[in-house]
């Protein structure tokens, strides 16, 4: 318990060291409100099409303006963050679980399994990673949940070097050994003691990957996988107003493409507050 | 220096064959009768068998992964199922104007970054080391595709400085004859002045988003590096020897600070061959990442799987120039391997 209240005591002492995390943490609220209740909150159908008012600019009645459909984009932005918001969550939460767990076998047996781990993290790494992104999705299909699968794989060596690298410091440490000599199967130690001491990190390393799963996710629908017109989505609505750049009807493309530089803007920031949050380094 | 370039060679092939690996499975990992994709969807039953004996998917995986690689060797990457061209020839054909397109993005980036990095370092808390860490936050919030429309706009829309972003030459330009297939340096080999412009004119704005993606990283350990080593023993001496501010950081601080920099160029690499196919996209241009997003698109398998062959064997290479770079410049790289 006692821990908990000076890890709040400390949360707020880096909050109020630096108000950019601060800002960071009110902005990610905001995005989870708008995934959580967006669809309710919106004034205007984010599917329905009126070509009566197709192609308006910005005003009182459309705060971002119409598509090419009659749609309103506002709307449609503010939906939108339910489905990328929920792509980059569950990649993120999926390479948690495998490069997590693979990473702290690997530091922990070593020998053989340390070996095939590094092998697979050293081929992924092999590739442009969003290159590989396109491979596993043009193979595997062109849906959305392949989309949360491809973008999990290509982040799976930074996950795993990271837990493989803090189980590896661990393993001959003193709670381990107590823990051996009190008779405690290896899988055992690797459960209760090693892995809730790697946790913290692979908490901080999902929030700095997290931009960059939204940004993947976002990419790969940008070129058309995954998600399917008209689903509201960010990637797929800078796409479709791409077309109306040259003509001057920026605002198509430049709300969703904004409310995706500011939602990685956001992670990002957050991932390093977190950081200076859980780094024990920090902790004074 | 020699057995240094032999023992990184050898370092690729695990790599390599890792990279063919994946590929390899990739395919075989398509949902459903991979004949019956092939076959498109209209094929009777027998069509199909006949596929999948002439693609040898009757075969065992180990004899089919055999297959794969003798047809790598001969540099036959399957055929196209929309164009009916060899993959191979295609990207061959498309790999240059991607190549020129990366390269000249690396080349904007490291212009713009190199020098900031440094100002910022030699500056700390100015306002250019300021600019510097708002450059490298906002830098890598920012999609790629949406720096490029947004380029776009004010470029071609708004101030009409730029042509359309409509590939690599107008319509009316003809290219220049293939020496190298760099547009830029054939048009140079041939005088042919105006093509050079043109197509220099068309290139401008997709580098420079490139260069803007790629500015963060490179900017942010240009800085990191040269607080490092401007705070080094070596440079205190340089400085109490009363050598010239000028000297020391040119000639002392930056030779030492470019080998971190240059080691995140591996990294800058894979982020710039991915983002290349979306720059690729907004642009129309006509490189090996638009031609991949249309078999996409199309569910044409064989020009995806030799799309990512060609881009990790690519970013393999790439690397390996890296690590050789790095032994060129730093004497001590050289003396470990």
């Amino acid at each position: 318990m006692t821990a908990l209240v000076a890890t709040m005591r400390h949360a707020r002492y880096v909050v109020s060291e630096n108000p950019v995390t601060g800002l960071s943490f009110g902005l990610f609220l905001l995005i989870v409100l708008a995934a959580l209740f967006g669809p309710f909150l919106v004034p205007h159908d984010p599917l329905a099409s009126n070509t009566t008012m197709a192609l308006q600019p910005p005003s009182a009645q459309f705060w971002f303006g119409t598509d090419q459909l009659g749609r309103d984009i506002f709307s449609r932005v503010v939906v939108a963050t339910r489905l990328d918001f929920g792509i980059a969550v569950a990649s993120v939460v999926l390479v948690f679980c495998m490069g997590g767990l693979a990473g702290v076998a690997a530091g922990f047996f070593g020998g053989w399994t340390d070996r095939i781990v590094g092998r697979i993290a050293d081929t992924i790494m092999a590739f442009p990673l969003f290159v590989l992104a396109m491979g596993i999705v043009a193979a595997l299909g062109n849906t959305v949940q392949n989309i949360v699968i491809a973008t999990a794989i290509v982040n799976f060596p930074l996950y795993a070097r990271v837990a493989r690298a803090e189980a590896n410091v661990r393993r001959e440490a003193g709670f381990v050994e107590a823990a051996r000599l009190s008779g405690n199967g290896e899988w055992r130690i690797l459960v209760f003691q090693i892995l809730p001491n790697v946790i913290p990190i692979l908490v901080v390393q999902m929030s700095l990957t997290m931009g960059y799963a939204i940004l993947n996710a976002a990419g790969l629908s940008f070129i058309g996988l995954g998600v399917r017109p008209p689903t509201p989505e960010w990637g797929i609505m800078v796409a479709e107003g791409a077309a109306f750049i040259v003509s001057g009807e920026w605002w198509i493309a430049f709300f969703p493409g904004l409310a995706l530089m500011i939602a990685v803007f956001c992670f990002n920031l957050l991932g390093d507050g977190l950081r200076d949050i859980v780094d024990p380094r920090r902790r004074t | 220096m020699p057995t240094l370039i032999l023992k990184r060679l050898v370092m690729t092939i695990p790599s390599l064959i890792g990279v063919v690996i994946v590929t390899f499975l990739l395919t075989r990992a398509l949902p459903g009768d991979p004949a019956a994709y092939f076959a498109g969807p209209a094929a009777s039953t027998e069509a199909i068998e006949q596929i999948r004996k002439s693609l040898g998917l009757d075969q065992p995986l180990p004899v089919q992964f055999v297959d794969y690689v003798q047809a790598l060797v001969r540099g036959d990457l399957g055929t196209s199922l929309t164009t009916g061209q060899p993959v191979a020839a295609e990207i061959a054909a498309r790999l240059p104007a991607s190549a020129e397109l990366t390269l000249l993005g690396l080349l904007v980036s490291m212009a713009i970054a190199v020098p900031l990095g440094i100002l910022a370092a030699t500056r700390p808390g100015s306002m250019i080391d300021h600019a510097c860490r708002i450059v490298t936050t906002a830098g890598v919030s920012l999609p790629v595709f949406f720096t490029g429309l947004i380029l776009v706009y004010v470029f071609y829309y708004l101030l009409g400085w730029a042509p359309a972003p409509l590939g690599r030459l107008g319509i009316f330009d003809s290219p220049p004859p293939t020496i190298t297939g760099f547009y830029l340096i054939d048009s140079l080999l041939a005088g042919d002045g105006t093509t050079f412009m043109a197509s220099l004119k068309q290139l401008a704005l997709p580098a420079l988003t490139l260069g803007i993606f790629a500015l963060a990283p490179i900017a942010r350990m240009t800085r990191a590096s040269m607080l490092a080593v401007l705070s080094s023993d070596f440079v205190r001496t340089a400085r109490a020897c009363g050598l010239a501010s000028y000297t020391v950081v040119v000639t002392y601080a930056f030779r030492n600070a470019m080998l971190p920099v240059i080691t995140t160029l591996g990294m800058v690499f894979s982020f710039l061959l991915g983002a290349n196919v979306l720059v690729e996209k907004v642009f129309a241009w006509p490189g090996i990442g638009s031609f991949a997003v249309e078999a996409l698109i199309a569910s044409d398998f064989a020009p995806v799987q030799g799309f990512v062959l060609t881009m990790a064997v690519l970013y393999v290479a790439l690397n390996l120039a890296i690590d050789l770079l790095y032994g060129l410049i730093d004497p001590r790289a050289r003396m470990d391997a």
